[in-house]
């Protein structure tokens, strides 16, 4: 049976968010641009953003699990065939271009290395931003390789690469409606090149903080969301370069 | 309460970032209030014109004329379209889950307020759109709210198949797209806004409701994103993913080897979560109402809980028992027969649950709870109807028949309405800061749970006696033409329920300008929303962090100076 008992003692829960014991996280609204940029809240503002991002991969990959799910489903049907009146499959499959396909594959691999550089080295810059507060303290002199301006320049060349991708295929007879296999050849391919342009906006906008000088704080937290998103982009084409390699 | 200095303690001041794109987390959750609420007018008008059609197929109507079958089934599929996705979706998650989900843990505005913002806008957009499709050439698509291939693939197959549903189809993605936003907004917020002391345990069970909507919403609506991107292809590129070798109008159309089987799991793998999206947080209002009103504890707050996850996780497992005429294997059909009864123990205990809570219990017939008792009431009467329809060799019989009609208009229709009433009543003063009219209140309540019954109870009979659903004219068919007299009763309950949904409204704007001034906490209830001020700042609490002590439900504690004890107030409520 509940009782009162006039006492102030709290029983606190064991997480580490609403049942925590230290000092309660200060109002604010998220990330909306209303101030609060360089605040104490910056770790909380860095696992906020990060927990948007994995529900954001969550729903990303729910639509290519669907994707994948159409894929498998559509390679096995059967379709009635007049001349010979019998069911055959009509998956046809498609002539891929591999070797620009596998340059593409490395160019995104090697973007995600440079963005990599990039969250470093910013997460850094963050990290010893105390320290080098401290009068007459000098960590030497930081790298100044514009690691995220390269990583962009290498999403772009994918694209492009992709781009010509597709036009090798038409050169090669293959368009969306020639069969069902280079239907899902063009839907993942712009499903996932279109992600990544997402991603390319991500980037573009991590060097307009840069630009107007916002608070490195703010600039770490959109890089590493950027990041480990650009990353999810390398292991999510690897995944469907390897459905289009496998599963033809 | 912890006083702190607040940032963002100043409200925008201009008009456009006040009231227009505001990312105050409130004034999105009453624009997506005022979406549903229009949207629900633009469904219930649509209703209405079918019901006339079915008793008077020929009489000339102003404006729209002769109904035609084909425009009768146009009806029927923005009818279902609207109100699935612009309201029963939209209010309850959109609308009181923006306003309320942050208060209610403490926290001074969603993760993501300028996501927020966007989410709404691109939902009106999406609005906009399917609204659009009524007035392009060939009018709004034929092919029902499942938009079933290949009727949904061919634009030649019928009228408003051309246009209007390709804006169809963009306006469900675009909603995808907003919805998705919004889960992500809500899952973030409940993880990690909640205040010192807000243990997951002490969340308002609204609060659970909206956490697991957004989650089902998450692995949902991608889903159906995917699929709406296929068929559109299928439809302007000439692909062949659902469209099997067809003739149309007597020319045989280009696809082949297409399958409308994989539409529909795709469809109903997001459909079936869709109704628990809709329900749930109708389930949350009603734990909510149902306690305050009771001056009880919610009876089994875990189990409660656990059941809300247990729906939601069986939800992704049901599907196929909307495919049982899809000629699947009996074995899978035994499968999804035996989950979806399974749902039906989470229910079961939901339901025993809330009359514990009422049992006992120092009832206070008000407005809100009016509605929450009306919710259970929909909830058993509807959901009883879901077995038999979760059996094969039934649904055989019943499918495509008026039973089917009434069993998801009472439990996914109008018991979701009924939580949305019950919270409109209960959040209001909150909302607006004044009272809503209980004599006019009560009077809504009554006709709309006596016109609600009336014209769905009878679609049972209507479809155990072979009612089918769809048709447009019944008088030639000799077997259906004898149930008109049940379609009469029907129609002329909708007609008195329509009507009387202009009480609530009136009621409702009305009382948003002339009702009394409500306190900070008029029902004398827990949790954290009426521990702030009437309608509460833009940062939700003034410039002050609540800090949480107690579970959500401490009503009637021995020993306490009134029979509530408030979320914040720092003295213990413990369990012997």
């Amino acid at each position: 049976m509940a009782t009162y008992a006039p006492i102030d003692a709290i029983r606190e829960g064991q997480t580490g968010r609403g049942g925590s014991t230290s000092t309660p996280a200060p109002p604010g609204g998220g990330d909306d641009g209303r101030g609060g940029d360089s605040g104490p809240n910056y770790g909380a503002r860095l696992r906020r953003a990060r927990l948007g991002l994995i529900c954001g991969v969550a729903t990303v990959t729910m639509v290519f699990v669907s994707l994948t799910s159409a894929y498998i489903v559509r390679q096995g049907l059967p379709t009635y065939d007049e001349p010979t009146s019998s069911y055959v499959r009509d998956w046809g499959g498609t002539d891929l271009p591999w070797r620009l396909l596998g340059i593409n594959t490395l160019l995104l691999l090697a973007s995600s290395v440079t963005i990599e550089f990039a969250r470093r080295g910013l997460a850094r810059q963050v990290a010893l931003a105390p320290v080098k507060s401290i009068p007459g303290v000098s960590l030497g002199a930081e790298s100044k390789f514009p690691w995220l301006g390269v990583t962009a320049i290498l999403g772009f060349g994918f694209l492009i690469g992709q781009g010509l991708a597709w036009k090798e295929l038409h050169l090669r007879g293959f368009f969306v409606n020639t069969n069902p296999s280079s239907s899902f050849v063009f839907l993942l391919t712009a499903t996932h090149a279109v992600h990544l342009a997402g991603g390319i906006i991500a980037l573009l906008w991590a060097g307009i903080t840069a630009w107007l000088h916002r608070p490195v704080e703010s600039r770490r937290i959109v890089v590493d969301i950027t990041a480990w998103y650009w990353h999810f982009m390398a292991v999510l084409w690897i995944y469907v370069f390897a459905l289009l390699g496998f599963a033809r | 309460m912890v006083a702190m200095e607040n940032p963002h303690a100043h409200a925008p001041q201009g008009f456009i970032r006040k009231y227009i794109f505001s990312v105050d987390h409130k004034v999105i959750g009453i624009q997506y209030f005022f979406l549903a609420l229009t949207a629900v007018f633009v469904g219930m008008f649509l209703s209405l014109l079918m019901r006339i059609h079915l008793l008077w197929p020929s009489v000339n109507l102003p404006i729209f004329g002769v109904i035609q079958p084909e425009t009768y089934l146009t009806l029927l599929t923005m009818h279902g379209t609207i109100m699935v996705f612009f309201v029963l979706t939209t209010a309850p998650q959109g609308g009181f889950g923006n306003y309320f989900l942050p208060i209610q843990i403490g926290a001074p505005d969603m993760a993501f307020p300028v996501l927020n913002m966007l989410s709404f806008w691109t939902t009106f957009v999406a609005f906009v759109v399917i609204i659009a499709a009524f007035f392009v050439q060939g009018g709004a698509p034929l092919h029902g709210w499942t938009g079933y291939p290949p009727l949904s693939a061919i634009p030649s197959a019928g009228p408003g198949e051309g246009l209007g549903a390709d804006l169809w189809i963009t306006s469900i993605a675009i909603f995808c797209v907003a919805s998705l936003m919004g889960a992500l907004n809500f899952i973030t917020t409940t993880l990690d806004l909640r205040a010192k002391g807000m243990t997951m345990m002490r969340m308002p069970l609204t609060v659970w409701s909206w956490f697991i909507t957004a989650i089902l919403g998450l692995l949902a609506f991608g889903v159906l994103l995917s699929a709406g991107i296929l068929l559109l292809m299928d439809r302007n590129l000439g692909t062949s993913f659902y469209v099997p070798l067809v003739v149309v109008n007597g020319q045989i159309m280009g696809h082949k080897g297409g399958s409308p089987l994989l539409w529909q799991h795709l469809f109903w793998f997001f459909g079936h979560p869709e109704v628990y999206i809709a329900i749930l947080p109708g389930m949350g209002v009603a734990s909510q109402v149902l306690s305050t009103f009771s001056r009880k504890p919610i009876f089994g707050y875990r189990a409660m809980v656990y059941a809300m996850l247990s729906i939601g996780f069986f939800g992704f497992m049901v599907w196929g028992h909307h495919m049982f005429m899809s000629g699947m294997s009996p074995y899978s059909a035994f499968a999804f027969s035996l989950l979806t009864m399974c749902i039906g123990v989470p229910s079961a205990i939901k339901t025993f649950n809330w009359l514990g809570t009422m049992w006992k219990g120092r009832i206070r017939f008000q407005t809100p709870m009016l509605y929450a008792i009306g919710f259970v009431s929909l909830f058993v009467s509807g959901g009883l109807s879901g077995p038999f329809l979760a059996q094969p060799v039934l649904d055989i019989q019943l499918h495509d028949t008026y039973f089917v009609v009434g069993h998801f208009h009472l439990i996914m229709g109008v018991a979701a309405i009924f939580g949305m009433f019950a919270a409109t009543y209960y959040w209001f003063p909150k909302m607006f800061g004044r009272m809503m009219n209980e004599t006019w209140g009560r009077i809504h309540f009554f006709i709309t749970l006596a016109g609600t019954y009336a014209i769905f109870m009878p679609m049972h009979y209507l479809g155990m006696a072979g009612g089918t659903r769809r048709y447009s004219d019944y008088r030639e068919v000799k077997y259906l033409a004898t149930l008109m007299p049940l379609h009469r009763f029907m129609t002329y309950a909708a007609i008195i329920t329509i009507a009387a949904q202009f009480i609530f409204v009136i009621n409702l704007f009305w009382s948003m300008f002339k009702g009394p001034k409500a306190s900070d906490n008029p029902w004398e209830a827990t949790t954290l929303e009426w521990t702030t001020a009437t309608p509460p700042p833009h940062d939700n609490f003034g410039g002050v962090t609540p800090v949480v002590h107690n579970g959500p439900y401490e009503y009637g504690v021995p020993g306490a100076a009134k029979d509530y004890v408030m979320q914040t107030d720092p003295a213990t409520v413990s369990t012997h």
